[in-house]
């Protein structure tokens, strides 16, 4: 595949890697109070993409942080339908993904979910409940509709299993940087170079590590072996303590410069 | 009597295995039903225990263990008892499966036995559990402390406190119980407590899944461990139906349904044979097959009660027990292909049964089982003159402080 006929997501990752950078992801929860306005003002600050949550009543991979903004943006009506036709509106000039759970994507309907992202501009699903053994059906309706599914490679996963996921994931992996769920952690956990690590041995795919990464300067030091980092609940906290789009802004902004400071 | 029973319920055990609530199809999948949706860190750890019962479950020298556990410590086999008051004023013959007298108090100790046996032999130190009314915490703190394990139950904060006798029996045995603070704070939100602790902690720490619920392989294994009731209550009924019934099986076998487990336990003893029928009674509020519709939360396909975007709903049941949204992936398909049919009672319809077969037996029951009563009182009527086994699947201390609340002096 040459590089202009990837889709927008990884194609802005590989843009950015190949002119020697880092990749920096931050996470926003979809359908809290001026979320789109949040959007805007990260994509402004450095982000080679936008990880979209759809809040999920039950999420079991996410820590009291990511908790609690799903539980804000539900109570405040935030819906499936109602955060695609957001990003549908927004033109911000940095691709998208959605992170969901895969029951909201089921009862959607997986073609019809694969379609409505493909309208609202979003080239990449990351459905964290959803291993490579459950994975089928989704990645048929979504390679169907040209949306790539972006699988996660875990601390846990043996060499074997790692090689099929890479195979199946699109866009980017995603390393799980640490044993546990999203939150923010005072250091960088060791397995997070390990599984960056293990992960460049056999895949071409951009390969950024997520959960755990809570300062510019572990995205820094994971970056001396990875492509880039997913940056969530260090984000997310801010969004619901400041509600000011200017200071997220300036803590993207500060990933943004360790991470081309190297 | 014991020795021969124990004989009996092997040799129909193996009849059983092969027939129809058997082992799993692909990735755990009861038909359409079941699955392994879960993040991918834990994907290993489920493979590596599907292995690991596997191969205990296939060496005799486990099974003696546990079988000798079941006997000797927690006083199996349970009895089966006859009710003649209450069978009189219903107008059927009805039995009870007396899982309420085993120890700590309800069937969930066949399950918990086997699973924490299965942790030691795969060198895990430490066990997480959620609980909803507490019988399942109690039994996992129960074996952590007989087998010298770290226990850790996550409990909703609601079911604390309608259930704080159980929350003291637990921390009496030596566990941990740490409040779950999000959502309905119910069994549903202390199973998703149990997963996140489960999902950072996976190298030492053994997750001990309360019911038939969850990725595989737990639906299955929880089921195998609960089938030693069916079994049972197999060669029970024969006995106690004597020589001249034609087939030596009751027309009709009732369990409560939360998750489903004491439920998938007796139905094991009796769904080779089609003329029994088999009955899943669940809470009105917490009807997962009543109301709901397919979805996946929990690891699981299964019927789950959710809104029209797939957020799931908060149950609401006086049963801290059976207050779950969704339900046990091989119920749904049981549903689905007509072997068994679930039924809803409301809260008012189970109260009157807990007082009735108090009354007319002595026997308090659990909130849990009263329900599964409530309906065979329901339907006295279409049950006229038959054969109606019940699994009485826990005893009622655990709720008398809520049913004192909830009766007041009208007693």
């Amino acid at each position: 595949m040459s590089a202009s006929d990837l889709l927008p997501f990884q194609a802005s990752l590989e843009a950015r890697r190949s002119s020697g950078g880092k990749c920096l992801v931050p996470y926003l929860t979809g359908g809290l109070p001026g979320w789109e306005l949040m959007l805007e003002a990260v994509a402004s600050a450095g982000a080679d993409g936008i990880e979209v949550g759809i809040p999920f009543s039950d999420p079991v991979m996410d820590g009291p942080i990511i908790q609690e903004s799903s539980e804000l943006a539900l109570a405040a009506g935030a819906t499936p339908p109602g955060i695609l036709d957001g990003l549908s509106r927004l033109d911000i000039g940095v691709p998208l993904a959605v992170m969901t759970y895969v029951n909201l994507v089921y009862r959607f309907g997986y073609e019809r979910f694969a379609d409505s992202m493909v309208k609202a501009g979003v080239s990449a699903a990351i459905l964290p409940d959803m291993p490579l053994e459950e994975a089928g059906d989704w990645c048929s309706a979504a390679d169907a509709a040209g949306v790539q599914t972006v699988m996660l490679a875990a601390p846990t996963t043996p060499d074997e299993r790692l090689s099929r996921i890479v195979e199946r994931c699109g866009g980017f992996v995603y390393a799980v940087g640490l044993l546990g769920i999203t939150g923010e952690r005072d250091s960088l956990a060791a397995s997070a170079k390990v599984i960056a690590k293990r992960l460049k041995e056999v895949t071409d795919l951009p390969v950024l590590v997520g959960v755990g990464i809570s300062t510019p300067e572990q995205a820094a030091e994971v970056c001396e072996v990875a492509d880039g980092v997913v940056v969530g609940s260090a984000i997310v906290r801010r969004v619901v303590e400041t509600r000011s789009p200017e200071s997220v802004a300036e803590f993207v902004g500060s990933f943004r410069e360790a991470l081309d400071k190297g | 009597m014991n020795n021969d029973l124990k004989n009996q319920a092997d040799e129909l055990a193996q009849v059983f295995a092969s027939d129809m609530v058997g082992a799993p199809t692909g990735v755990g999948r009861f038909g359409e039903f079941g699955g392994m949706f879960v993040p991918e860190t834990l994907v290993p750890a489920l493979h590596e225990l599907e292995a690991a019962f596997k191969d205990a479950w296939a060496d005799p020298v486990f099974r003696n263990e546990l079988d000798t556990l079941l006997a000797d410590y927690a006083g199996r086999p349970s009895p089966l008892t006859r009710c003649d008051r209450l069978g009189e004023q219903l107008g059927f013959q009805l039995y009870l499966k007396r899982e309420d007298l085993n120890h700590t108090g309800s069937h969930k100790i066949n399950n918990v036995l086997g699973q924490a046996l299965l942790a030691k032999r795969m060198g895990k130190t430490r066990l997480v559990a959620e609980t909803g009314a507490g019988q399942h915490g109690v039994a996992t703190a129960t074996a952590a402390a007989l087998m010298d394990m770290e226990c850790l139950v996550y409990m909703g904060e609601v079911d604390i406190a309608r259930q704080e006798l159980n929350v003291f029996r637990m921390r009496l045995l030596g566990a941990e119980v740490t409040p779950a603070v999000s959502g309905s704070r119910t069994l549903k939100d202390a199973v998703n407590e149990a997963m996140r602790d489960w999902v950072g902690t996976v190298e030492h720490t053994y997750y001990c899944l309360g019911s038939v619920l969850g990725p595989h392989p737990y639906p299955w294994m929880v089921r195998e461990f609960h089938r030693v009731i069916g079994t049972e209550a197999a060669v029970q009924c024969r006995v106690a139906l004597g020589a001249d019934h034609p087939t030596g099986r009751p027309d009709v076998v009732v369990a409560c349904i939360g998750g489903g487990s004491n439920a998938a336990g007796i139905f094991s003893g009796f769904a080779a044979f089609p003329e029994v029928d088999l009955v899943g009674v669940e809470p009105e509020g917490g009807a997962a097959i009543g109301h709901g519709i397919p979805g996946i939360v929990h690891g699981m396909k299964s019927y789950l009660m959710q809104d029209e975007f797939g957020q799931v709903s908060e149950a609401q049941s006086i049963s801290a027990g059976l207050d779950y949204p969704g339900v046990g992936p091989e119920h749904a398909h049981l549903a689905d292909s007509g072997r068994a049919k679930y039924e809803q009672v409301t809260d008012a319809e189970v109260i009157e049964a807990f007082q009735l077969l108090s009354r007319t037996e002595g026997i308090i029951p659990a909130l849990e089982p009263a329900h599964a009563l409530a309906w065979v009182v329901r339907e006295k009527e279409s049950l006229a003159g038959k054969n109606v086994l019940i699994n009485m699947s826990g005893r009622g201390d655990k709720d008398v402080g809520q049913m004192m609340e909830v009766l007041g002096d009208t007693l």
